[in-house]
């Protein structure tokens, strides 16, 4: 059976590995969407602290034999320290200013954690091997599934739906959301606002670095594996609404798979097509898929 | 009557070529000076970059050391962030006002046809060694430009024609999507046509890219039995490490079209086992490339790729024609430099053709296996010379308009 030419088995194919890299997508614009909400700020260092995290990884195998699965639950907290170091010494300052202090800042981190990585350890980057768990595959009948692919799509989903439920169903949950509404009334409660301001940049961070170690053996780890994705990825998070937790999760994967039937369809254009999606989305609801407008 | 007329003639001929014999024997304000234009910082920073950089200054510091010019030496570097605009603007700002006599590397072929335009504008000579598209020594040719370490025509030569040989007779093609990549796959695609093989199709991905994987898919659904990959630096490695991932490798054979000695040493042997590739230099290829290539280790703790190799060659050639020549004059140079044959570690008996292309023997590698790598950055097997004519198009299939047919 055929859809517009392309074998469905193909096209299934395809899809799966939309929702593969829709999952990375998904992680990213979730931290990227949990620190605006709270923060105001527009975290450009997103990307190289991804990068970090791979780098952190392989790093920690290289040097200190630490394996995969310890790196994958060490890492997010080595780079997460570092970033509540960054927000406590340079972000709380920008606060009270226009976002664009805050994205200038984060941009300049950003250069200077990517310049030293390919300083250190050049531009092609490191291999870093799939675990010896996850080596190996599935045959679908329609495609081989690395396993570790599949692992990848399963611990992101959870990971997701895990910091939606946190945030959306939680206590914790309804301290933050008050934070984003109103910072003052709720220090006013006795809740220690800034304290949970850090460790929220902490989480998004963490997050991140979280992306970081689950790419490291997909991609080549290389200093520049961030700035490749961020661009992506901050166009998932204005489609699916600046601050929306579930709407970065949704849409980043239901963008995975766009571009994934990009490349089965018209290749060339896999590149555009979520800027092209960004432009009609702002057009047409300036406030995202899922954003409220205040 | 007869004497006196060969001495008027021979008058004449003096008084005519005087100012100009005057004007052209001498170095313009008593410098000669290099400005290097590469990748410093992106995805071609380590198979040129700072790499270049360093191999140009070793190729200025021997040619002070051993041929004592009469004339002063200088190198300015700078990074042309692989884009068109950059790169001419640079070269101009350095042409007016640093006074730089030749432009060096140039790593993506947009930058390179940008910069020798500018160069050849106000006579100036540019040493392309990173680009490798064919347009620069065909219908963008031009008498000032001389393009030293290998061309996309020259690549599949080796690799191409060995895989087929090999029984991989069916190919498909995942191509970067920028006149590099095109340039590649059409001069692959001839290659395996004429020795017999067929091409299925092809895909092209945005450049650079990250994930593969679905490109790969369509490959492997073509089931074609060898995937080429035209493209480079951080794309091939990414392909190759996610085919090995979706186990497309070892059922289909992959073709790195162009693949650099720093590629195989990031993936490292495990990955890229039994590839072949063709190469314009292999470090550990005889006493004369390894001892080069240890000075250059010493400074830039990694063995040079041919890129930065073919770098120091032209920068070395173009030094021994000014001497000779006895002028930084730009076409009084290029005649030289054609004039004289290229013998150093990085060619035999090279020769620099009127089209620009400098013609020398490529190598045909295949990759060790990790048992049979010895020593650090012990990678290749050299399995064939291609010979100087049958590397690179024959002038009479040329298209620059500086060829006469």
């Amino acid at each position: 059976m055929d859809i517009l030419g392309v074998p469905i088995q193909a096209l299934m194919g395809q899809l799966l590995i939309g929702l593969i890299n829709g999952s990375f997508y998904a992680i990213l614009s979730l931290g990227l969407a949990i620190i605006f909400g709270l923060l105001n700020i527009i975290n450009f260092a997103h990307g190289a602290l991804y990068m970090a995290g791979a780098f952190f990884a392989w790093i920690a195998m290289d040097a200190l034999g630490i394996d995969y699965w310890v790196a994958l639950v060490a890492v997010p907290i080595v780079v997460g320290a570092i970033g509540m170091l960054i927000e406590r010494t340079m972000l709380k300052h920008l606060y009270r200013l226009d976002h664009l202090y805050g994205l200038l800042l984060t941009f300049g981190l950003a250069l200077i954690i990517e310049g030293l990585f390919r300083y250190r350890f050049g531009i092609s980057g490191q291999s870093y091997p799939v675990p010896e768990l996850l080596s190996g595959g599935f045959n679908l009948g329609f495609m081989f599934l690395p396993k570790y692919r599949a692992w990848v799509i399963a611990v992101s989903l959870v990971v997701c739906f895990g910091s939606w439920y946190i945030i959306e169903r939680t206590k914790l949950g309804s301290y933050l959301r008050a934070g984003t509404e109103n910072p003052q009334l709720l220090q006013a409660f006795g809740i220690n606002v800034p304290l949970m301001i850090t460790l929220t940049y902490g989480f998004g961070v963490a997050l991140a670095a979280f992306a970081g170690v689950l790419a490291a053996p997909l991609f080549q780890v290389n200093p520049v594996m961030g700035s490749n994705l961020i661009i992506v990825v901050f166009a998932v998070v204005v489609i699916g609404g600046m601050g929306s937790i579930m709407g970065s999760i949704i849409t980043g994967l239901g963008l995975g798979l766009v571009e994934g039937l990009t490349r089965v369809f018209y290749p060339e254009a896999s590149a555009v097509v979520i800027f092209v999606i960004m432009g009609v989305v702002l057009l047409l609801r300036p406030a995202g898929l899922f954003g409220r407008e205040r | 009557m007869k004497r006196r007329a060969l001495a008027s003639a021979v008058a004449a001929a003096v008084i005519v070529a005087g100012p100009a014999f005057a004007q052209s024997a001498k170095i313009s304000d008593g410098v000669v000076k290099f400005g290097v234009l590469t990748d410093m910082s992106g995805t071609y920073s380590d198979l040129a970059g700072p790499g270049t950089v360093a191999a140009t200054q070793m190729a200025i510091d021997d040619f002070i050391a051993k041929e004592k010019p009469d004339f002063k030496i200088e190198m300015i570097s700078a990074d042309h962030q692989n884009k068109a605009d950059i790169s001419a603007n640079k070269a101009r700002e350095w042409i007016d006002t640093q006074k730089v006599d030749a432009l060096v590397d140039l790593v993506t072929t947009s930058t390179a046809l940008a910069v020798m335009k500018v160069a050849n504008e106000k006579n100036r000579v540019t040493l392309v060694s990173g680009a490798g598209s064919t347009p620069i020594t065909n219908e963008q040719c031009n008498d000032t430009t001389a393009h030293w370490t290998y061309d996309t025509y020259s690549l599949p030569v080796g690799t191409a024609k060995a895989v087929v040989a090999q029984g991989g007779k069916t190919w498909y093609f995942i191509t970067a999507d920028y006149a590099f990549g095109h340039s590649l796959e059409k001069n692959t695609s001839d290659v395996v046509k004429k020795s017999g093989g067929k091409v299925l199709g092809s895909v092209r991905h945005p450049f650079p890219g990250s994930d593969f994987s679905s490109f790969l898919l369509s490959a492997q659904a073509s089931g074609a039995q060898v995937i080429g990959l035209a493209n480079a630096g951080n794309d091939t490695i990414n392909s190759i490490k996610q085919a090995k991932e979706f186990g497309i490798t070892p059922k289909q054979t992959l073709a790195g079209l162009l693949m650099f000695i720093s590629d195989v040493h990031s993936l490292g042997l495990d990955a890229t086992q039994g590839m072949y590739l063709t190469t314009g230099f292999y470090w550990d290829y005889n006493d004369e490339t390894r001892a080069w290539s240890k000075r250059f280790f010493d400074k830039m703790k990694r063995m040079p790729t041919m890129v930065q190799a073919g770098n120091y060659s032209s920068v070395y050639h173009y030094l021994k024609a000014v001497k000779a020549a006895g002028t930084d004059e730009a076409k009084a140079v290029m005649t030289k430099m054609r004039e004289m044959p290229v013998n150093d570690f990085f060619a035999k008996n090279g020769k620099l053709r009127i089209d620009g292309r400098m013609v020398h023997d490529m190598y045909l590698a295949q990759v060790k296996k990790p048992s049979e790598s010895k020593y650090p950055w012990d990678y290749y097997h050299i399995r064939q010379v291609i010979p100087a004519d049958q590397a690179f198009i024959p002038l009479s299939e040329s298209t620059c308009p500086l060829v006469k047919k």
